[in-house]
């Protein structure tokens, strides 16, 4: 199975003083749009027309086809985002220096504790218009995808093999004709993969971001999420399990037609010498290869982005490389001061923003909640691993079963968790119990099966050799846990737990806060806060706790995940 | 036709050097002058790191020399130059292109016509003998193939100047003796689209196989050592004895330049950090010295003999022969090498003993060996982190051959029980019983 270093663990960067202004900026990013959001909050913002939204499950498709339509416009946009932003930041040196380290910091921004504002935001832009609404459903789609796309791209380009490069400039491609004959194809795979991952987290948040509240009124907007909002409002259980349903087919429609065909299609651009031995090819892939009309239309379509990516649109022509050139200590210079300007720009902005309505009190509080919160990730995550490493590895050392198991972890990671909640909700309020604990396991309902699958194709990748090794030397029990299994999933464990725990602190938000009809479940802990002070529409503290979130974040990719990861690959691998 | 007096290429006093902040320039290249014309075949000839590929990437307009001339027929090269075409080592193939797609990527850039297109790369695939390959991908091909589509690719863009850096190194011995032969055929029967060829290569026999003319170059920094003319007409026959001769002149010509500069190095140079170190491993080394003590060298052998019997590249053997005399274990003369008395009883020895025969060795002639030691004998834990010896090297090094300089010293080292390495602290130190100098 296909394994990618996700993002957060890729590039062995030591933190910077890139970070620090990296992250000046985006806090200051955040408060402008947070700013721009809430002066717009204030001005008569009610003409939009609410459709209203039908609980009668013959709907269902039709909000299904809305909500998958907002995916792929998401989508859209994080690849035109990705195509630019990892582009500038692979070619440009001094680019790259301030780009990544954003895009680290981004990558862990919980987005959905700005639905709020980014709503309002959209809703200023397009006033009066449905438009509006879409697109701000649509840019947090778009946050919870592009983040990892980009990064993906970005490490191809500074990965690309040297003789390929060497090719393209001595037989003078154009930079355009360049980009597609050899950046993007190299890069395929692990954007393909990346993409659907993407694709996957996503529709988490389609149902998140369609309906949202804003002070007394609520947008709606057409879709699977809005008709969950209006049932969890109306306690109408049936509709619920609908809408379950209703996901459980557009989830496998995806899978089936899109991700999988793709992801098997992307095994083409790997750049490796040998033709590898790959799976049964699925069935959509088949059907479009081997019928004659689909292959007409490919054709046809192939045909037209080739005339395209053949153009050279470049008047220049390729130059020589000059190695021994050293940058121009000049304009460095004055790069760094422009940086360090905007960053000084940034942190007063967010000193004055802050001096003004928050007291070091509250920075405890964010604190005090942002360890609650971790406590409960870290038992999460010590519970899941329990429960899903001996299933995974299990699974992954019989061929058979991991052919089975492997499709369907990851269909389940697709599923958006926030449907199950209702169920979840419901339970605890029939038996009265308590919210800080019982509400806990929904942060992880979504994202432990990246757990699970990567655990399966770790075990499922051990060497058959030292497996025959293992059992000659009839090494069992907990000697073959400890020197054998656990040290050979390691590295695939870690991939899988820091998307699994990632994905926590972002549910956090939406799962510390549960309701059913009049009911309303609050746990103590970061999430709870973000989500309550969004309610109150107190916008410092809203930024201060997804800035604190942020942080507990990138310090456990940096100071736990990462090192570990790294230990994990350079004591796992032979060479 | 009038113009065949201006040379295709013309390289004057180029160099090519690395600003290094500590200390002198680095020096890949130094006051080298070429001149290509046409109809000709050169060589360039000399051993890993000679700067003969940065050479070749400077004439394809791919890089830019830091001083001297470059004339592609009479003006100055600013870039890749439309008449020139290359073929790399490792194929460089698009893996995602099909055999006709990775063809025509050249015809593409110059935005000719589909059809035309079509009926270029169709030429230059029958050429070169893919015919019935169109439609395959790099992957399904064995080595050879690939590189057939490298020289198709090179060749459909009708270059003035074939460009060929190692082009068969990276195949099997029989696999590049076929795509040699070919290619020297469709070049004598005037079937190549190309004027005139530049071939980088370590493989003595393949520049004197194939070249009218021969640049031999010496390494650190790199210089045209020689130059020499190729007498033999074409199909040339390996075991003609003045084609064997020849092939022994140009062993004796590099082994030659070489073997002075490491001597009074070692001898003269305070600065234990100024040498670079193959990475030659101890099994390989012991391997040697047991070859040449026995039957049928009896201490003695010829090096392309050696090479041919031990299926090793030029490349491969130098350094192996260097790295025997640098330690003392054998002594290169003339193309040949003759192991030593010391180089005998290593030989001989037991494993222990080997270990001992060894560490002694290093302490004579890698001065490495000691500064290292002596700086953890200094420290009061017997610890010493690596990166400030890589420093030290970078000085007067690239940082991949100080890089390989550490690795090949840690593993001596290790071997020699001289001291101990943690690679995960990347820190020397010493061995618990060495540190309490207990009885044994």
């Amino acid at each position: 199975m296909k394994n990618y270093t996700p993002p957060a663990l890729a590039g062995h960067r030591m933190p910077n003083r890139f970070d620090g202004a990296a992250m000046l900026m985006v806090m200051g990013l955040l408060i402008a749009l947070v700013e721009v959001g809430r002066s717009t909050i204030a001005t008569p913002i009610a003409q939009i027309q609410n459709t209203p939204i039908h609980l009668d499950p013959a709907w269902l498709p039709y909000y299904a086809l809305r909500s998958t339509a907002r995916m792929f416009a998401a989508l859209f946009f994080s690849l035109v985002f990705t195509f630019t932003y990892a582009t500038l930041a692979a070619k440009s040196r001094r680019a790259g220096q301030v780009l990544i380290p954003i895009l680290d910091i981004l990558q862990s921004v919980p987005i959905l504790g700005f639905l709020t504002f980014t709503t309002v935001f959209f809703l200023h832009l397009f006033p009066g218009q449905v438009m509006g609404a879409e697109l701000a459903s649509v840019f947090v789609i778009f946050t919870s995808q592009a983040w990892n796309m980009a990064f993906s791209f970005y490490q191809s380009l500074t990965t690309l093999p040297a003789d390929l490069q060497e090719a393209s400039r001595s037989f003078r491609l154009s930079p355009w004709q360049r980009f597609w004959k050899l950046d993007v194809p190299f890069a395929m795979p692990g954007l393909v993969w990346n993409t659907m991952l993407s694709m996957s987290g996503g529709w988490f948040f389609v149902v998140a971001s369609e309906a949202v509240t804003v002070g007394n009124t609520q947008f709606t907007l057409p879709g699977i999420g809005s008709y969950v909002a209006v049932a969890l409002a109306k306690e109408d259980l049936h509709a619920i399990i609908y809408a379950i349903i209703a996901m459980l087919v557009v989830i496998l429609l995806y899978d089936q037609l899109i991700f999988r065909p793709l992801v098997a299609w992307s095994g083409k651009f790997r750049f490796e010498t040998t033709a590898a031995v790959s799976g049964p090819e699925p069935w959509m892939l088949k059907l479009l290869r081997r019928t004659a009309l689909f292959r007409a239309i490919g054709e046809v379509i192939g045909g037209a982005f080739g005339r395209v990516f053949r153009l050279r649109l470049s008047l220049r022509q390729p130059g020589q490389v000059d190695e021994t050139s050293e940058p121009s200590r000049i304009v460095d210079g004055i790069w760094y001061l422009l940086i360090a300007a905007i960053a000084v720009y940034a942190a007063w902005q967010i000193v004055a923003y802050v001096s003004g309505t928050l007291h070091w009190r509250d920075l405890g509080t964010a604190l005090l909640m942002g360890i609650y919160t971790a406590i409960r990730v870290a038992v999460l995550m010590a519970i899941a691993s329990l429960v899903w490493v001996p299933i995974g590895v299990w699974l992954g050392l019989r061929p058979k079963a991991t052919r089975i198991a492997q499709p369907v972890a990851q269909f389940l990671a697709a599923f958006p968790a926030n449907l199950l909640f209702p169920p979840f909700v419901l339970f605890i309020v029939m038996f009265h119990l308590n919210a800080d604990i019982w509400l806990t396991p929904l942060m992880l309902i979504g994202t432990q099966w990246y757990l699970l699958f990567n655990v399966i194709a770790g075990a499922a990748a051990f060497p058959g050799d030292m497996k025959e090794a293992v059992a000659n030397f009839n090494i069992h029990g907990l000697l073959w846990w400890r020197k054998v299994m656990i040290p050979g999933i390691l590295p695939y464990y870690i991939t899988g737990a820091i998307t699994a725990s990632g994905g926590a602190w972002n549910a956090s938000i939406v799962a510390e806060v549960a309701s059913w009809g009049t009911h309303t479940l609050t746990a103590h802990g970061l999430g709870a806060y973000i989500a309550q002070a969004t309610n109150n529409g107190d916008t410092p503290r809203v930024v201060l706790g997804v800035v604190v979130m942020s942080c507990f974040v990138i310090l456990f990719n940096r100071i736990l995940w990462r090192p570990l990861y790294a230990y994990a690959v350079r004591r796992t691998t032979l060479g | 036709m009038d113009q065949t007096n201006i040379p295709l290429v013309s390289v004057r006093n180029c160099r090519q050097a690395y600003h290094k902040e500590a200390s002198a320039d680095l020096v890949v290249l130094d006051d080298v002058d070429l001149t290509l014309h046409e109809g000709e075949i050169v060589a360039l000839l000399g051993r890993s790191g000679s700067g003969k590929s940065t050479l070749l990437r400077i004439v394809a307009g791919l890089l830019k020399p830091t001083s001297g001339e470059v004339n592609w027929r009479g003006k100055p090269l600013t870039g890749p130059a439309p008449g020139v075409a290359m073929v790399f080592q490792s194929f460089a193939l698009f893996p995602w292109l099909t055999v006709q797609e990775n063809v025509e990527l050249g015809l593409e850039a110059l935005r000719v016509k589909k059809d035309d297109r079509e009926e270029r790369s169709e030429e230059a695939i029958d050429l070169i003998g893919l015919g019935g390959y169109d439609g395959a991908y790099p992957k399904e091909l064995s080595g050879g193939m690939r590189q057939r589509v490298g020289l198709a690719r090179a060749l459909v863009v009708h270059p003035d100047l074939l460009l060929m850096d190692e082009p068969f190194s990276a195949l099997d011995v029989l696999t590049a003796e076929t795509l040699r032969t070919d290619l020297i055929d469709l070049w004598m029967d005037g079937k190549l689209p190309v004027k005139s060829i530049l071939i980088v290569t370590h493989n003595i026999e393949e520049a004197v196989l194939m070249a009218d003319r021969i640049l031999v170059f010496s390494s650190n920094p790199g210089r045209v050592a020689h130059e020499l003319k190729v007498p033999f007409a074409h199909p040339r026959n390996r075991f003609d004895p003045a084609f064997r001769e020849m092939v022994d002149d140009i062993y004796g010509i590099m082994t030659r330049r070489k073997a002075p500069e490491v001597h009074t190095a070692a001898a003269a140079a305070p600065n234990p950090f100024a040498h670079v170190l193959h990475p030659v491993g101890t099994n390989l080394i012991a391997g040697l010295l047991e070859t040449l003590k026995s039957e049928p060298y009896n201490g003695r052998a010829d090096l392309p003999a050696l090479a041919a019997a031990l299926q090793f590249e030029v490349d491969e053997l130098l350094p192996l022969g260097e790295t025997l005399s640098m330690l003392g274990f054998a002594v290169l003369e003339e193309g040949d090498i003759i192991i030593t008395e010391t180089g005998r009883r290593f030989a001989d020895a037991e494993t222990e003993d080997r270990k001992e025969i060894f560490a002694e060795a290093l302490r004579t002639h890698v001065p490495l060996i000691g500064a290292i030691r002596g700086v953890i004998d200094q420290r009061s834990n017997h610890r010493a982190a690596a990166v400030r010896f890589r420093d030290q090297l970078e000085d007067h090094m690239s940082p991949e051959y100080a890089e390989e300089t550490l690795r090949t010293v840690i593993s001596w080292g290790r071997y020699a029980e001289i001291f101990e390495y943690d690679e995960e602290a990347q820190q020397f130190g010493l061995e618990e019983e060495d540190e309490e100098e207990t009885e044994d």
